[in-house]
């Protein structure tokens, strides 16, 4: 019974810490499956991340954090797609250079409106995103098993991790069952059949970035101000990266994308449960393994455990008009 | 969406497309100057010139890829104004272009409504297009499975899923560029048949293409193009193809190539059992084994991608042998044991590669530097630890001039030069080392007419130097006209060998297409 209780509280972190990947995988699948990179996820993510923390303080709503989070996300995806969609950047350059600047910009503003060396005040309770009581989770509580399950396990959290389960399957029945998807996978496969059926070809990648945006900002909103409390410098520490290998591994598809989004909020609640934690055989598990897993496991798959992951064609050319 | 008027009347008075005094620049290059235009309706109008003439161009502009600088383009007998795709898909025009616009990774289905879902949610679309597509199916005998991933069909189903997108969206004329480059004859004449059945339903069509064969066959005019300008219109009933080729060209062109029977002499490539795998470890050259004799020319003829391309990157040393030998006048050279192109280039074996641009040069390098690529090691272009600039100058001007490759400034960059002068600088490279074997492949991929003359005449020229050549061509006429022997290649086997003087295009096409050669045979004597 304790092993019992001990995965669901380890599943039920789990389901916290995927969240932010999750939102962010799908928000790179949005912008790469149009033919654009995107390794500004993590820049993104942090830039919306202080936004989020920043404005939820002033304006003392976690609702208006996250339309600013959103809005600067957004903004940041417009500058992205500006370098590599209308005037043909590298796209690598450019998401480098985004998270650079994010990283330094969210410092230097944060360390000049607060003064607190680049974190935001401590956000109190109003200001933040409160865990959710599904309903009869109360009354279920105390039912062996099942209560546990729904009780611990998928009541109690916060309105963005149920937004980013749901968005799964919504990313989804977007890119699979309407014109908005269809085009936006030809667009990343083959730009110029795109163009001869008379679509814009760069109209279709800047709604598909402002979509990758848009995600992107939830995701830093809910580092912020829903499983933190407030902004803190590098806060993101390579989850964006993270999220993209996550979507490589899922092969740029929502569902796979989901469960390696699982996998690494797996690994990373397991990192924090195992600490201090003597197993047998190998004794006290050093937390700094558990902590290297997931990049390690990236290397291990990325080399060709899951089989060949074949990018959308166009991924990272810029359309030019042939001649 | 689908306007249906004009079934098919002969002699329509009003011309479905007039193109009048279209002109267009690119920077200093003048493409179009003052081109008219006109096409009949219910007709197939072939546009025939040179690469570089200005084909493509005229037809990308009345598709609204390209806007003209000045004319005007009148469709139906209406002035229409086509600012991009969209106004020209309005207007009835379709095209299926030479590289096809189809999403791979898509089903047929797919790819024939984008752009006209019918609808923000596909599901209310679908089930109607997959109707009218089993409608468009039945009306032109294009047989297709609507749910079939494009990227696994035929080149040949392929450009019929491009058609197929075409006529969905009614289109009522229909521009195919260059539509046989990737066919072997059989599917180019199914293709001519399919066109056929369009004009019988009323459709016109415009044929780009600079093979003169395909116009005589298919068309019912023809006009020519020539350096931009458009230079005559036929009845394809009154011309020839010597006129046309004259007005191509303009100047008399020797069709077919005059050369004396060949002296075959000594084994000099002898190929036991010889496979290559690409880099995915796929297969792509299963078992060949053939030799070639000095003072011959071995053709090698098949479909684009049949393992032709890695058989001769394996025999100039660029790509491993997996199994087999290859002996070089009784020298084991089997390529990837310690033997590489720079070794095979010391024991005289010249290759000049299929793709002129990714392995022949490097276009950005000046001609001079173009010339010594795979040389640059001759003592003879050294000065000390230097390169002896002085002595490759005048080593490029001397195969410039030996070579008629203009402009003949050494200087000038790769890039520079028309592809027809930049492939007589690569020959000029390899020919002039004197080599014992020469290894081509499509010595005239994007040559105009005029240069592919004089090409076949050196390569020939080698031939009756007692050299052995080995010739790689997805252009049967040119396979048929150099070649002493023709070895056929599919799924990368080499199926079977026809002397040049028996070898006819029905055969070489039905082996091609993976046909027995006894049955190819079979087949021909039937018919």
């Amino acid at each position: 019974m304790e092993n019992f209780e001990l995965v669901i509280l380890l599943l039920d972190a789990t389901l916290r810490t995927s969240t932010p990947l999750i939102l962010a995988a799908l928000a790179g699948m949005f912008s790469e499956r149009s033919g654009t990179i995107n390794l500004a996820l993590e820049g993104m993510m942090l830039g919306g991340a202080f936004s989020a923390a920043a404005v939820a303080f002033y304006m003392d709503d976690p609702w208006i954090g996250l339309l600013a989070a959103i809005a600067t996300t957004i903004g940041l995806s417009l500058l992205h797609g500006f370098a590599c969609i209308t005037h043909k950047g590298n796209q690598v350059v450019s998401g480098m250079a985004i998270n650079i600047l994010m990283s330094g910009l969210t410092a230097l503003v944060g360390i000049a409106l607060f003064a607190q060396g680049g974190k935001t005040p401590a956000l109190d309770k109003a200001a933040r995103f409160q865990p959710i009581t599904l309903p009869g989770a109360e009354a279920v509580k105390d039912v062996p098993i099942i209560g546990p399950i729904y009780f611990e396990l998928l009541s109690g959290h916060n309105i963005l991790v149920y937004i980013a389960f749901l968005a799964v399957p919504a990313a989804w029945w977007v890119m699979y069952r309407t014109r908005f998807g269809l085009r936006l996978r030809a667009v990343g496969e083959n730009p110029g059949a795109v163009d001869t059926a008379g679509i814009g070809v760069v109209a279709m990648r800047y709604r598909a970035v402002i979509c990758s945006g848009v995600l992107v900002g939830m995701s830093g909103a809910y580092l912020s101000t829903a499983q933190g409390a407030s902004f803190l410098q590098d806060m993101t520490a390579g989850k964006g990266y993270i999220a993209l290998a996550a979507m490589v591994f899922g092969k740029w598809r929502p569902f796979p994308a989901l469960a390696a989004c699982l996998l690494f909020g797996f690994l990373d609640a397991a990192a924090t449960r195992l600490q201090g934690v003597v197993l047998p055989v190998i004794g006290e598990v050093p937390v700094q393994l558990v902590q290297a897993l997931p990049y390690v496991l990236t290397v291990i798959l990325l080399a060709g455990f899951i089989g060949r992951a074949i990018p959308p064609k166009a991924l990272g050319r810029p359309y030019v008009k042939e001649r | 969406m689908h306007q249906m008027h004009g079934t098919g009347e002969t002699g329509a008075v009003q011309p479905a497309i007039e193109l009048r005094g279209i002109d267009k620049r690119f920077g200093a290059v003048h493409a179009n100057k003052e081109i008219d235009l006109k096409v009949d309706k219910g007709t197939i109008h072939g546009i025939v010139g040179e690469n570089g003439a200005g084909k493509s161009t005229l037809m990308s502009i009345l598709y609204g890829f390209y806007q003209a600088d000045a004319g005007t383009i009148h469709v139906d007998g209406k002035l229409c104004d086509i600012k991009g795709s969209e106004d020209a898909i309005a207007a009835g025009i379709g095209m299926v272009h030479q590289h096809f616009m189809l999403v791979e990774t898509f089903s047929v289905l797919e790819n024939v409504i984008l752009g006209v879902e019918g609808g923000a949610v596909l599901r209310d679309g679908v089930d109607r297009a997959r109707e009218e597509l089993h409608r468009l199916e039945r009306e032109y005998s294009l047989d297709i499975d609507p749910d079939a991933i494009v990227g696994d069909l035929s080149v040949g189903l392929q450009q019929r899923v491009e058609i197929l997108k075409a006529l969905f969206r009614g289109a009522e004329i229909l521009i195919l560029d260059e539509p046989t480059g990737v066919l072997t004859p059989q599917e180019a004449d199914h293709l001519f048949r399919i066109l056929e059945t369009l004009k019988e339903q009323g459709k016109t069509v415009v044929l780009i293409t600079h093979k003169l064969r395909e116009i005589m066959a298919a068309t019912d005019n023809v006009s020519v193009m020539r350096q931009g300008a458009m230079v005559a219109h036929r009845k394809t009933a009154d011309t020839s193809p010597e006129e046309l080729s004259e007005l191509m060209v303009g100047r008399k062109v020797l069709l077919r190539l005059e050369k004396e029977q060949a002296q075959p002499k000594d084994t000099v490539l002898k190929v036991e059992n010889l496979c290559v795998e690409n880099a995915q470890g796929v297969r792509k050259v299963k078992n060949a084994s053939f030799d070639i004799r000095a003072g011959e020319i071995v053709g090698i003829a098949g479909v684009s991608g049949n393992g032709q391309s890695e058989l001769l990157e394996a025999l100039g040393g660029i790509r491993a042998a997996s199994e087999g030998v290859v002996e070089l006048n009784g020298q084991d050279v089997t390529p990837g044991k310690g033997v590489d192109a720079a070794e095979l280039r010391r024991r005289g074996v010249a290759h000049v590669p299929e793709d002129r641009h990714r392995m022949a040069m490097v276009t950005a390098f000046s001609a001079k530097e173009a010339a010594i690529l795979g040389y640059e090691d001759d003592p003879a272009y050294q000065k000390g630890v230097f390169l002896d600039w002085h002595a490759i100058s005048d080593a490029t001007a001397k195969m410039m001039s030996e070579f008629d490759v203009r402009p003949d400034n050494p200087d000038l960059k790769a890039a520079n030069f028309s592809g027809g002068n930049q492939q007589k600088l690569v020959l000029a490279r390899e020919i002039m080392r004197d080599p014992e074997l020469l290894l081509v492949g499509q010595p005239t991929r994007g040559v105009d007419i005029g240069a592919i003359e004089f090409i076949h005449k050196r390569i020939v020229a080698m031939r009756d130097a007692g050299k052995a050549v080995l010739l790689v061509s997805v252009e049967l006429d040119e396979i048929m006209s150099l070649a002493d022997r023709i070895l056929v290649m599919c799924d990368g086997a080499i199926i079977g060998e026809v002397a040049a003087s028996d070898a006819n295009e029905r055969v070489l096409g039905l082996m091609m297409a993976g046909v027995d050669p006894s049955e190819a045979k079979a087949v021909e004597g039937q018919s």
